[in-house]
């Protein structure tokens, strides 16, 4: 974003216009309005995070108050880069993150490529296809186990009907090498329409006249996707990938009401793991160096992530 | 209608048309498969195959919302004939009805605390985001880079502090932490999205408020506040989801008098173990206004979710 002419407008009126005004000065005014909110985003945002490195040094335990905490330096980084468990975690949160965001682009981006085509009642189908996506995903994760029960769940019936299967064979979440794939499915049904949107906002940004050029020049269709479509949409596409990235780094509720991480440990994300090591085993310290290294993760992956898009942007 | 290179021949539209209603329909499955079951008898709900054409029954309703004791013949009859016709559902199951569930009180708590929340956040975002947008205000620029960054923590992760720090300040599982919190939380996105909405405002009518005599706070919320109403509108109703949908702040700070529905809805179990009529009774009231709200919101939806990247 370039500066508007409203944005400077802006920066010009305090100086010109405050000392013939009635009332409070535009800077005092600026600061009652401001103050509030940065208040609030300290003391909730920064406070807790600074606090969460601090204690990441330390053996605290919420559970015992009592005892002396020592500060332990970086025992606690130390044991977690060497937890197989941790790294077990990851692999699974990995093939999570992955699939999720392969099935969801595919799919969103053929959605979108479709509504674009301006068809009759296309909005209607958008508003639909959206639900989803707005709805509390621990309530939806919830019922989603009600349809992967073997025998009775819905989706059992379906797949069983489709393939022939016995329906009460297989359980979605209850088999070690299904369970993964039951919770992306939930996942890609619930996000799918997120990326639509935002690659539809891309197609639709792409000005007609670039394709009626293309059309003068007897560029085949199939080439006027892959040479224009396709780049000028990547930005936006790129953008989904993001959001959804690191949403799904931080998975908790849907997957929680899912599986609770299991069977065994094959769905046990890093948040479920956390959140396991944080309120059921109360090591306080240990999850806090946890979670920083979480955080530094996604902060470095996608600060890696968002260089590449800007890149893309320029061209 | 003009000739267009461009323009999709029909052929497409229906090809396009049909597949997009096809996937719409799928997708909706699961929603129409909650709402049904929760009018299904406990029996019908786990019946083999999968009943589609089912006597509706509000059975599922009234366990929701009540708690009930199992009855031997004898009670039931000692009990006399049942009052109310939830009464007589109970009575069917050979319960008797002991009380209201907590199911309520939950629900009100996600109305307290969403909608608390949300004005609060409103209040704060718009005059944060109004002298974001008209002053030079120190760390402007940083704004954004801060909404993703705090966004990028798990809040499983802020979740340890915050429930060392509620608890010491005797916040833990009250309405008003959770006000805060969510506030918290929502505020920096919607600060942003406020400012993109005021930004389109133009100046000059400002200006001209200015010049007439009024002061800056009232040009302020005589002039832009109207203006802004439907970007206020969008932004609150993005905020009022995420509260009510939040899960995991929810199930860690709050147990007992400050709990939302979503913590509660997975827990509800019936005399026989899970009483999935039940559960999607409550999923579906609960999930039903959020379906109103995005079709309230589908132009301002894109713009939510991506923290204002896309704006159309």
């Amino acid at each position: 974003m370039t500066a508007s002419p409203i944005k400077m407008m802006a920066q010009k009126t305090p100086d010109g216009m405050a000392r013939t005004i009635k009332g409070l000065s535009d800077r005092a005014i600026a600061w009652i309005f401001v103050a509030p909110t940065i208040f609030l985003l300290l003391a909730v945002n920064i406070f807790p995070l600074i606090w969460t490195i601090r204690l990441s040094f330390t053996n605290f335990r919420v559970n015992r108050p009592n005892k002396d905490v020592e500060w332990v330096g970086l025992r606690n980084y130390e044991r977690i880069l060497n937890d197989p468990d941790i790294w077990n975690t990851m692999q699974a949160t990995a093939h999570f993150l992955l699939w999720t965001i392969v099935l969801q682009v595919l799919i969103g981006f053929t959605l979108a490529y479709l509504i674009n085509k301006k068809f009759k009642g296309n909005d209607l189908w958008t508003t639909i296809i959206v639900f989803p996506m707005m709805l509390s995903p621990a309530v939806v994760g919830n019922f989603w186990t009600f349809l992967y029960q073997p025998q009775i769940g819905l989706f059992n019936y379906v797949i069983a009907f489709f393939t022939g299967a016995d329906p009460a064979s297989f359980s979605m979440i209850g088999d070690v090498h299904l369970a993964p794939w039951a919770i992306i499915i939930a996942d890609t049904w619930m996000w799918t329409p997120f990326v639509m949107l935002i690659c539809l906002a891309g197609l639709r940004s792409i000005p007609d006249s670039i394709y009626e050029a293309a059309e003068c020049d007897r560029a085949s269709k199939w080439r006027q996707f892959w040479t224009i479509t396709v780049p000028m949409a990547l930005p936006f596409l790129m953008l989904a990938v993001l959001f959804r990235g690191i949403e799904n780094f931080k998975m908790f509720d849907l997957v929680v009401q899912l599986t609770g991480g299991g069977p065994g440990n094959t769905t046990t994300l890093t948040s479920i793991d956390l959140k396991r090591e944080a309120f059921e085993k109360w090591r306080t310290g240990y999850s806090s160096a946890y979670a920083v290294i979480l955080f530094v993760t996604v902060f470095g992956l996608a600060s890696i992530y968002v260089k590449a898009l800007n890149k893309v942007k320029e061209r | 209608m003009s000739f267009s290179v461009t323009e999709p021949t029909n052929g497409t539209k229906w090809f396009a048309g049909i597949l997009v209603a096809a996937y719409a329909v799928i997708t909706l499955i699961p929603l129409i498969w909650i709402i049904a079951t929760g009018f299904k008898s406990p029996v019908d709900s786990i019946a083999y195959p999968p009943v589609i054409v089912f006597e509706p029954t509000l059975e599922g309703y009234v366990n929701l919302f009540t708690d009930r004791t199992r009855a031997t013949p004898d009670m039931l009859e000692a009990a006399g004939p049942p009052q109310t016709w939830y009464d007589e559902i109970a009575r069917e199951r050979g319960t008797v009805i002991s009380g209201p569930s907590r199911y309520g009180e939950r629900f009100l708590n996600s109305v307290i605390i969403g909608f608390g929340s949300t004005a609060l956040c409103m209040i704060l975002g718009t005059a944060a985001a109004y002298a974001f947008s008209r002053f030079r205000v120190p760390l402007k620029d940083d704004l954004l880079f801060f909404i993703l960054s705090t966004r990028m923590m798990p809040p499983i992760a802020v979740a340890i502090p915050i429930f060392l720090m509620f608890r010491n300040l005797g916040l833990n599982d009250t309405h008003l932490g959770m006000i805060l919190l969510y506030t918290a939380v929502n505020l920096s996105l919607s600060v942003w999205l406020l400012k993109g909405f005021i930004d389109e405002i133009p100046m000059e009518y400002e200006e001209a408020a200015l010049i007439d005599g009024y002061t800056r706070f009232q040009a302020f919320y005589k002039v832009v506040l109207p203006q802004a109403a439907t970007g206020i509108a969008s932004t609150a109703i993005f905020c009022l989801i995420f509260a009510w949908n939040e899960y995991a702040f929810a199930v860690l700070l709050t147990s007992g008098e400050a709990q939302t529905a979503p913590p509660f809805i997975p827990n509800i179990i019936g005399v026989n173990g899970k009483d999935w009529p039940a559960v999607a009774a409550g999923a579906t009231i609960f999930l039903v206004p959020v379906m109103v709200f995005t079709v309230l919101l589908r132009k301002h939806l894109l713009r939510g979710i991506t923290f204002g990247a896309v704006r159309k």
